[in-house]
């Protein structure tokens, strides 16, 4: 238990911290602090409206967060969200194309299964490459996500293009139909259910299951792992799969709840905004919700940062890289501090 | 100022939607936002910087001349990208800013993003670059408004096609587009009717912003003894930069491109949408509706023509001005059959004409013979 | 006949464009190369370059001088080096989660204050006409080389010997091969790895110059189509090698180039597969270099952890 106590300290601590220093770059700049960061607050949770912006942009955060997340807790290293969000909604606009006219339920569901299904291979390769032949998976997926990339663009002004999309080349709709609708009179889509359930559902096997806990040892020291007698190419290869579906799905929904079709907007950087999710969430899925909120946020107030003090659009990446900075700097002080650590645990 | 009469529309389609625009307009007016300030509240969202020299610098100046007003209040965001982000930026324009009416200026915004948050906010106007409003399909509280950047377009090739030595032009492109191709075509043809020798050989990038890329292709053409260059890419810096590098003649595109190669620049084709955002401005101030499409080229001001470069010869200004001539009294046909296509396909046969307020070639996708790439 | 002319120019453009664009390549690849030579892996290379791309064209404006605006960019990578190098020094701290924040942090800030440079028109680089010889425009063109070219084609051989005979290089090797045997050594194993990490990042703030200051020559927000984390691929393709580094760099920057130059011969079937063939590539060959068992040829021992 304390040991969750560390991280919340350490977390927040590293989050203050990085207020602090944001706020000396506001002052730089010019403007005063205290009303910039009034306006971040408004853009992203001061209204009910600032709370579904928000929201809209942290659901693909939180899938394609779970794409380095669950790798990493096998110790594999996958930057190739991007890359599997590509593949998991270009695949999913084929297969939504192909049989439209199916009941929506059967669209749907075969869409995530294609989706999920062809990006969970997509990062699956990664880690058998890594586990087989030794390959760097960290580049690998990178290498990966810039292929995706090209084939989604020479798909798209190609053999897939919809006449009718004239100057902005796509695939044909998968029909209003088959779209996911908004929660309520919200503009939320259900794919943030989507999202939080798989965050959830990531959690529960990561914590409570004999799976989760093989794949903990697996990260922890793969050769103990072998020794044990566990499976440990399948743990490596499952959880990157899974990863990557979960990955994809954020393609599918992109596809389902946005876009309606694929095009070169499948592409919009939520791929490596989730790998930065993933770190500060110390690859914890149920600590990639927060997380996913916290950028959502800072991402969904930057316009109103353009708008109402003049600062440029690159100023939410600064925030945001002092912000992952100071988490990470955060890490070097787990089990330093004496009054946060379990007695019997001090080496 | 210009007057909504000279905005080239439709006018069965004008007839069909004024009352309803109208009708939209005094329900926005009726909002407590809209009575809060008497001023026109204005939103721009660009996909790219406003400072590239190129498409959202074009629409920025637009944005910029409204300053001058002081009834306007006009915000922008720059960078935003066609996706969910567009559709909450809108939103928040609308929400946080009482927005009235939005112009969002990057043709990937209309379909879903602004088709979707214009059913949701009926009382506020949301104008598209580029799209093709059609009154059978989109919702009433929605326009589209482009220029015949092509019209500017045809007097560079028509220059280029006087200045050229090698009979070779390059054109640098993006992607494969009708908007794209409209203007390869254009600037061909205008070429070759001053020579039907000159060809023009394309590269396409495959991208809207990839400087690299632009430069390689650029000295790729020149390497293949093209002697006048020009683009269809966000920013023309490079592309022009790299063509008075060369040592090459260019032409520019999208703004005036003459301070990047003070040797080497013969025209090039510019927005001029400060002439278009105050014509919205008035109409909205006015309380006159809104038409829902509006097209436009050199005569009503939307493009024009970047003045000529010191090296262009007597000849050739003759030739140019006596094309802008025709099209500022309107007599200019530049689709008139028969044309072919590169792979010697008819496309428009003899005796056929298409107009430049032609919508069928808003969907182009054939080059014109003569275009090699 | 005439085809037969257009394929020489596209061999020549491809090599021209070897040059060109390869030249960014250069430095990016050396300075990724010192740095996983130490134990480290710098993601953050791509931030090093835009970074060294604004400021080298800052300063290059405001100081009139483009060589001041080089020496400025190889000092904001230092300093981002330097940045890197510090917050890895604890072993619970992951470098590639580092270098990612590296690059986040540094492109923001480049463009941040980088709008402010976006239209102005700095002073370039010099480059020196070898093909003034020839009468062929393209030919000259070709060899119209810019003098940061000669100084990566340099330093290549230079990083090998260094790191082959020099008492620094064999300490930089050590600490790379293994750390206990650095420990065991006494050698600083944080000290070396910072300055490594510094002076690679400091190669890469170059490279980002020679993008702005000399080809394509202007700073804008598109200038860096993700060279720099190409870079740590291509020191992978490389094997670690810095005379591998200068050959993998112009091979990239010719693959760059020959999608335009078919283009531009009229053969323009599938561009953007053409775009993607360095990554495809590079993937093949990680693949066929890889091995079953344990590691690679020249593999730094710290690198797979």
């Amino acid at each position: 238990m304390l040991k969750t106590v560390e991280i919340w300290c350490l977390s927040l601590g590293a989050l203050l911290l990085s207020m602090l220093l944001i706020a000396a770059f506001i002052f730089t700049t010019g403007n005063s602090p205290s009303e910039v960061f009034h306006s971040l607050y408004r853009g992203a949770f001061g209204s009910w409206f600032s709370w579904q912006n928000t929201l809209v942009r942290a659901a693909p955060l939180m899938l394609t967060a779970l794409c380095t997340a669950l790798p990493a807790r096998v110790g594999l290293i996958v930057i190739g969200g991007e890359g599997a969000m590509v593949v998991g909604g270009l695949t999913a606009a084929i297969t939504g194309i192909a049989i439209q006219d199916a009941p929506s339920f059967m669209v749907m569901s075969a869409m995530m299964i294609v989706g999920g299904g062809c990006a969970g291979l997509w990062i699956l390769a990664v880690g058998a490459l890594r586990h087989y032949r030794n390959v760097n998976e960290t580049i690998s997926s990178l290498l990966l996500n810039y292929i995706a990339i090209a084939v989604l663009n020479f798909l798209v002004v190609g053999v897939l293009k919809d006449p009718a999309t004239l100057n902005n080349p796509s695939t044909y709709s998968i029909g209003e139909k088959n779209m996911i609708t908004s929660i309520g009179d919200s503009s939320v889509h259900w794919g943030l259910v989507y999202g939080l359930v798989v965050c959830l559902a990531m959690w529960f096997v990561a914590r409570r299951t004999t799976f989760g806990f093989a794949a903990d040892v697996t990260g922890g020291n793969i050769r103990a792992a072998r020794l044990v007698g566990l499976p440990v190419a399948k743990i490596v290869l499952l959880s990157c799969f899974l990863g990557g579906a979960a990955a994809g799905l954020a393609g599918v929904i992109e596809i389902a709840a946005i876009q309606g079709r694929a095009n070169s907007s499948l592409n919009a950087g939520y791929g490596y905004a989730g790998i930065l999710v993933a770190f500060l969430a110390r690859h914890n899925p149920l600590a990639i919700i927060p997380y996913a909120l916290l950028l959502g946020g800072i991402q969904a107030s930057g316009g109103l940062l353009q708008r109402a003090h003049d600062l440029p659009d690159a100023t939410v990446a600064v925030f945001q890289g002092i912000i992952f900075m100071m988490i990470l700097s955060s890490e070097m002080l787990y089990g330093r501090i004496k009054f946060l650590q379990p007695k019997s645990m001090i080496s | 100022m210009k007057q909504k009469s000279q905005l080239s529309l439709s006018r069965r389609k004008f007839v069909k939607t004024a009352s309803i625009a109208a009708a939209g307009l005094s329900m926005a007016l009726k909002t407590p936002l809209a009575l809060a300030a008497a001023k026109v509240k204005m939103g721009f969202v660009y996909v790219g910087p406003r400072d590239d020299y190129g498409y959202n610098q074009a629409h920025f100046e637009g944005k910029a001349a409204l300053a001058a007003l002081d009834w306007v209040k006009a915000v922008d965001e720059e960078n935003v990208p066609e996706t969910i982000e567009v559709q909450k930026t809108m939103e928040s324009m609308i929400q946080l800013d009482g927005a009235q009416v939005l112009f969002p200026t990057s043709f990937g915004y209309f379909d879903p993003h602004i088709l979707k948050i214009a059913k949701r906010y009926p009382d506020t106007t949301f104008l598209h670059c580029g799209g093709l409003w059609d009154a059978e399909k989109h919702p009433k509280n929605v326009g589209s408004y482009f220029g015949y950047i092509d019209e500017p377009v045809y007097i560079s090739g028509i220059v280029a096609g006087h200045m050229s030595k090698s009979k070779k032009l390059g054109f640098i492109a993006a992607i494969p587009i009708p908007q794209v191709l409209r203007n390869i075509n254009n600037f061909t043809m205008a070429a070759r009717s001053i020579d039907p020798s000159i060809t023009t050989t394309v590269v396409f990038t495959g991208g809207w912003s990839d400087p690299v890329k632009e430069a390689e292709a650029a000295n790729s053409l020149v390497d293949q003894g093209i002697d006048v260059l020009t683009c269809h890419v966000d920013s023309p810096k490079v592309v022009v930069e790299t063509a008075e590098k060369r040592g090459i003649y260019s032409c520019g595109y999208h703004t005036n491109n003459a301070v990047l190669a003070p040797k080497g620049f013969l025209t090039g084709a510019e927005w001029s949408w400060a002439t278009v955002y105050k014509n919205y401005a008035e109409l909205i101030k006015n309380k006159q509706p809104i038409p829902n499409l509006v097209r436009g080229g050199l005569k009503d001001g939307i493009v024009k023509v970047s003045p000529y470069g010191a090296v262009v010869s007597d000849a050739a200004k003759a030739d140019a001005d006596k094309a802008l001539a025709s099209f500022m009294d309107g007599s200019m046909v530049v689709y008139k059959g028969p044309i072919k296509d590169n792979k010697g396909n008819t496309v428009i046969p003899k005796g056929k004409s298409y107009l430049q307020t032609d919508t069928w070639l808003e969907s182009m996708d054939w080059l014109v013979e003569g275009v090699v790439g | 006949m005439e085809n037969d002319i257009g394929l020489w120019s596209v061999l020549i453009a491809v090599l021209g464009g070897a040059i060109r664009v390869g030249t960014p390549f250069i430095f990016v690849s050396l300075g990724e190369c010192l740095t996983e030579k130490a134990g480290r892996i710098n993601l953050g290379l791509e931030g090093n370059l835009i970074m060294g791309a604004m400021t080298g064209y800052a300063v290059s404006y405001l100081s009139g001088s483009p060589w001041l605006g080089v020496l400025a960019a190889g000092s904001s990578g230092c300093v981002l080096g330097i940045l890197h190098a510090l917050l890895c020094q604890n072993k619970q701290v992951n470098d590639i989660a580092v270098g990612i924040a590296m690059m986040l942090f540094a492109t923001g800030i480049a463009f941040f204050y980088g709008k402010a440079f976006i239209q102005p028109s700095a002073p370039h680089l010099p480059s020196i006409g070898f093909g003034n010889w020839s009468s062929s425009p393209v030919i000259k063109a070709a060899l119209d080389i810019n003098v940061l070219f000669f100084l990566g084609v340099a330093l290549a051989p230079a990083m090998a010997w260094f790191l082959r005979t020099t008492r620094w290089g064999n300490a930089v090797r050590v600490v790379g091969e293994s750390s206990d045997a650095a420990l065991s050594l006494g050698m600083n194993i944080n000290r070396v790895r910072l300055l490594s990490t510094m002076a690679g990042g400091g190669l890469a703030g170059i490279g980002g110059s020679y993008l702005s200051l000399y080809y394509p020559g202007s700073w804008s927000e598109g200038l860096s189509s993700g060279q720099g984390l190409m870079a740590v691929a291509l020191v992978i393709f490389a094997r670690w090698n810095p005379m591998n580094c200068l050959y993998a760099s112009l091979l990239f920057g010719g693959a760059a180039a020959l999608g335009p130059a078919l283009q531009s011969v009229g053969i323009n079937w599938g561009y953007y597969l053409f775009n993607a063939a360095p990554y495809v590539l590079t993937l093949v060959i990680m693949i066929a270099a890889s091995s079953a068992k344990g590691t690679v040829r020249g593999m730094p021992g710290e690198f797979v952890k």
